[in-house]
């Protein structure tokens, strides 16, 4: 008998992409009784569902993000190791999003499909690299879905940002960081170009960068920004979420440059908008030429484009003879970047 | 050609005037001769290349790209310069025998040479060496404008802290130099003598006024001032030497292709100094005449007919060769009166002195000028010799009281270093059938504790944001102080304040008692 087609087994559903034969939703967007969460960002990993798997990383943020509310039984799955759920082999591979972040890998009756959730390409020190899976059909997420996006090496971007302290030594600069993953990875990413003084980090930030450093990730000296004299944040790079950048927060700092780190950066004129005087390309999504080459790399004969520029990604896959198509799912969130 | 585009983009991010001083100063310090010249050249518009349209751009990018693609992206970022600097994909032979990229002088060189269509083949073989930066960098060279928010003033300034020397030093031998100025940076550093302006139509830095305060008046002797009307026009520099006849705006822009007729009426060895003005049967015509003359590079014989320029002469600094700035202004006044006498004159007339024996006497003279064209009073000492610069003594301007009226904020917008993260530029309307029209913005004229107060009070009474602007119930009175106002076809209420800025916030005031369109209209001069 031929290994049944992904599409009749795997399904996008009011509540989230569904396994059916193992009956758990992959990053569901409401509370179900079994849920498969790939990362730990808000908008894959949500409260309220009944037991959740995911990697022994991924649970712990949620825990500390959702408490209680993370979920009724959590069961972690080592990166590599695999279970079977009603028959269907579930295996998570690492993604290289940020710590803990996983492709879910299934496979029914001889028929595999990887949901990759959110990914990268690139080397990022706070996670391990993502690892291609050939499949069936590949679901990939596209975010940064047009050839205009293409990030530059990480290692230039940090560069300006410490040229930029040491050429206005009167201003802070508070780079704009997501809390999970962004933040972490800009400190480990200063400390690889040798950048040692202490990072005077928002409120906001601390906690998870106590969790990554709980979890075996080293990211140097930070202190609470919050109390620090005026004076002492002269000169220094500060980290921030993007909204309190412009936020009554920002006021305690000397005349801020406002930097932001995100692969939306990559579009002058959107910087502009936001007000960035400092837009800093890095991103923790994989860009144009990375999706391009993980379809090579995964060599799927079928893929589906979720999250994003889905329009331009598809056409893409079939000018290069893969059968492509968008997938609709609702509730995950363009902003992150 | 990397450091360069890296300046741009820098500059346009960079909203602080002092910052980007900053930063274009560190480039001209750093990059060398002759690169660092023919960036001070395209900042200050003396670059000028055959110009490449749109289409041919976009054809360009839709020859290494699918169609389809280009389309969705240029959706997205919808700008077509940076949507193709972003999309142009990098070469596949990158591993061996990559030229470095090209140099800004390279390319400037090139294009100087080119036919409009060998630009565009040239522009393709740069784009496969430059990052998107530098292609974005690129396409703002041959489309013309950098809009990246300096002035030709601004970057002289910055390469005036290399001396240093002050930003009127530069101007004095600006019209003499020609990019890649390298004679300019060699005497700037100390390693060449300053260069000579030659005889040429050379700008001179002009002499500015200081504003008088109230009670500064008392101090002075009337007997040692002279008086005319501020004029309402711009102030022009007509500079003929050399066999050269410019007229240069009064930051030193030559603007002689807006005003041939004017450029072309003086007779060699004069340099004088005037209000350019739109002048219809002997009346000032409004500032808004003028505005239609200014920002061109040609004028057609149809403006010249319907806007006719016209100046209005206050000071001589040469007449027949001599160089009269170390005279007294009576003496300069006298040979300009001469001159003027000694020939018939149809685009020049000379600004009247105003005879007057007390102070009180022409402060009434003052209160009662409302006509058109008259900002308000002049006063120069009779003994002083003409100084570039604003030196502080022997010009003041006495302006007329400003008008003022209510209005009702309704949108801010958040400043930028020090007013980071307040909401400090307002856009405030007035009342036509019941709605609000925006009819200006202000930045100023609150103290910081009022920053504060407005602040908050934009963020508790916020209704949509757009970015860095809120929009916000119509629930605050501002009084606004301005100079004049005047018919505008470009804002939705058909009019333009002159220097508006809030004069007092009327907390205690119902936004619906703020002035209407048609109260503003009345002020209109």
């Amino acid at each position: 008998m031929a290994a049944p087609h992904p599409e009749t087994w795997l399904k996008p559903t009011p509540a989230g992409l569904h396994c059916i034969p193992g009956d758990f939703y992959i990053d569901p967007v409401r509370p179900v009784d079994r849920a498969v969460v790939t990362h730990g960002h808000a908008d894959h990993a949500r409260p309220g569902n009944k037991a959740v798997l995911a990697t022994s990383e991924t649970l712990a943020i949620m825990r500390a993000r959702l408490g209680e509310r993370a979920g009724g039984s959590l069961q972690p799955l080592r990166l590599g190791e695999a279970v079977t759920i009603n028959g269907v082999s579930l295996r998570l591979v690492p993604a290289g999003h940020v710590l803990g972040s996983a492709q879910a890998v299934m496979e029914w009756r001889g028929s595999r499909a990887v949901v990759s959730g959110d990914y990268k390409r690139r080397p990022d020190p706070t996670c391990p690299p993502f690892e291609p899976v050939a499949c069936d059909v590949f679901v990939t997420e596209a975010t940064f879905g047009l050839p205009v996006f293409r990030h530059p090496p990480d290692g230039d971007e940090i560069a300006k940002l410490v040229h930029a302290a040491a050429l206005f030594p009167e201003r802070a600069v508070v780079v704009g960081a997501y809390a999970l993953g962004k933040a972490q990875r800009v400190l480990a990413l200063l400390r690889r170009q040798g950048y040692d003084a202490p990072v005077p980090l928002h409120g906001a930030l601390l906690a998870m960068v106590e969790l990554y450093r709980s979890l075996g990730v080293d990211l140097g000296p930070i202190e609470p920004a919050t109390g620090a004299k005026r004076e002492a944040l002269k000169g220094r790079i500060v980290l921030a979420p993007p909204g309190a950048t412009s936020d009554l927060w920002a006021r305690r700092l000397p005349e801020p440059m406002v930097a932001m780190a995100s692969g939306w950066m990559r579009v002058k004129q959107r910087a502009k908008a936001r007000g960035v005087e400092l837009p800093l390309v890095i991103s923790d999504h994989a860009d144009w030429d990375e999706l391009v080459q993980t379809l090579k790399d995964v060599g799927a004969p079928e893929v589906w484009v979720t999250h994003g520029n889905e329009e331009a990604l598809v056409r893409q896959a079939t000018l290069m003879g893969i059968r492509a198509r968008a997938l609709s799912l609702i509730g995950f969130d363009e902003e992150e970047g | 050609m990397i450091r360069f585009a890296h300046l741009l983009d820098s500059l346009l991010l960079t909203p602080a005037r002092n910052a980007k001083l900053r930063l274009m100063e560190e480039y001209f310090r750093s990059v060398p001769d002759p690169d660092r010249g023919w960036a001070l050249a395209a900042l200050t518009g003396a670059l000028s290349f055959p110009a490449v349209k749109p289409a041919q751009i976009r054809a360009l990018a839709e020859s290494r790209v699918d169609a389809e693609l280009f389309r969705w992206s240029y959706d997205f970022v919808g700008d077509l310069a940076e949507t193709v600097a972003l999309i142009w994909p990098a070469r596949e032979d990158t591993a061996t025998n990559f030229p470095p990229p090209p140099s800004l002088s390279e390319i400037v060189t090139g294009l100087r040479a080119a036919t409009r269509a060998e630009a565009v083949e040239a522009v393709a073989r740069w784009f496969d060496f430059l990052d998107a930066t530098g292609r974005w960098a690129l396409l703002k060279l041959i489309t013309g404008g950098l809009r990246v928010g300096v002035s030709a003033r601004l970057a002289k300034t910055a390469v005036a802290s290399l001396g240093p020397v002050e930003p009127d030093a530069i101007e004095e031998i600006w019209h003499g130099l020609e990019p890649p100025y390298t004679e300019l940076f060699q005497w700037l550093e100390g390693k060449g003598d300053r260069p000579h302006p030659g005889e040429k139509a050379v700008f001179v830095p002009l002499m500015l006024a200081n504003p008088i305060e109230p009670g500064e008046m008392e101090a002075l002797d009337p007997a040692q001032y002279l008086a005319e009307w501020k004029w309402d026009g711009i102030r022009v520099q007509l500079a003929a030497r050399g066999g050269e006849r410019r007229v240069f705006s009064r930051m030193g822009d030559d603007i002689s292709g807006a005003f041939p007729e004017i450029a072309a009426a003086l007779a060699d060895g004069t340099v004088l100094d005037g209000e350019l003005l739109v002048v219809r049967g002997g009346e000032v015509a409004p500032f808004n005449d003028l505005q239609q003359r200014l920002n061109r590079k040609t004028v057609t014989a149809k403006m010249l007919a319907q806007y006719p320029a016209f100046v209005r002469l206050y000071d001589a600094l040469f007449i027949g060769g001599d160089d009269l700035r170390p005279l007294p202004l009576r003496d300069r006044r006298a040979r300009l009166e001469a001159w003027y006498a000694g020939a018939s004159h149809t685009l020049f007339d000379l600004s009247p002195l105003i005879p007057f024996a007390s102070w009180a006497e022409l402060e009434q003279l003052r209160a009662d000028a409302r006509s058109k064209g008259i900002e308000g009073l002049m006063l120069k000492r009779r003994d002083a010799p003409y100084v570039s610069g604003r030196p502080k003594g022997p010009w003041f301007k006495w302006k007329r009281d400003a008008l003022t009226f209510d209005a009702v904020l309704m949108y801010a917008q958040r400043g930028h270093g020090k007013r980071s993260s307040f909401y400090s530029d307002y856009t405030f309307g007035a009342w036509r059938d019941g709605e609000l029209v925006p009819v200006g913005k202000a930045y100023s004229g609150f103290t910081d504790e009022e920053l504060v107060k407005l602040d908050r009070w934009v963020r508790n009474h916020t209704v949509e944001r757009f970015g860095p602007v809120r929009s916000v119930e119509p629930g605050l009175v501002l009084e606004i102080a301005f100079d004049s106002v005047h018919e505008s076809a470009r804002h939705k209420s058909g009019l333009a304040m002159r220097f508006p800025r809030v004069h007092r916030i009327r907390w205690d005031k119902p936004a619906r008692e703020a002035d209407t369109v048609e109260a503003l209209t009345k002020l209109k001069t």
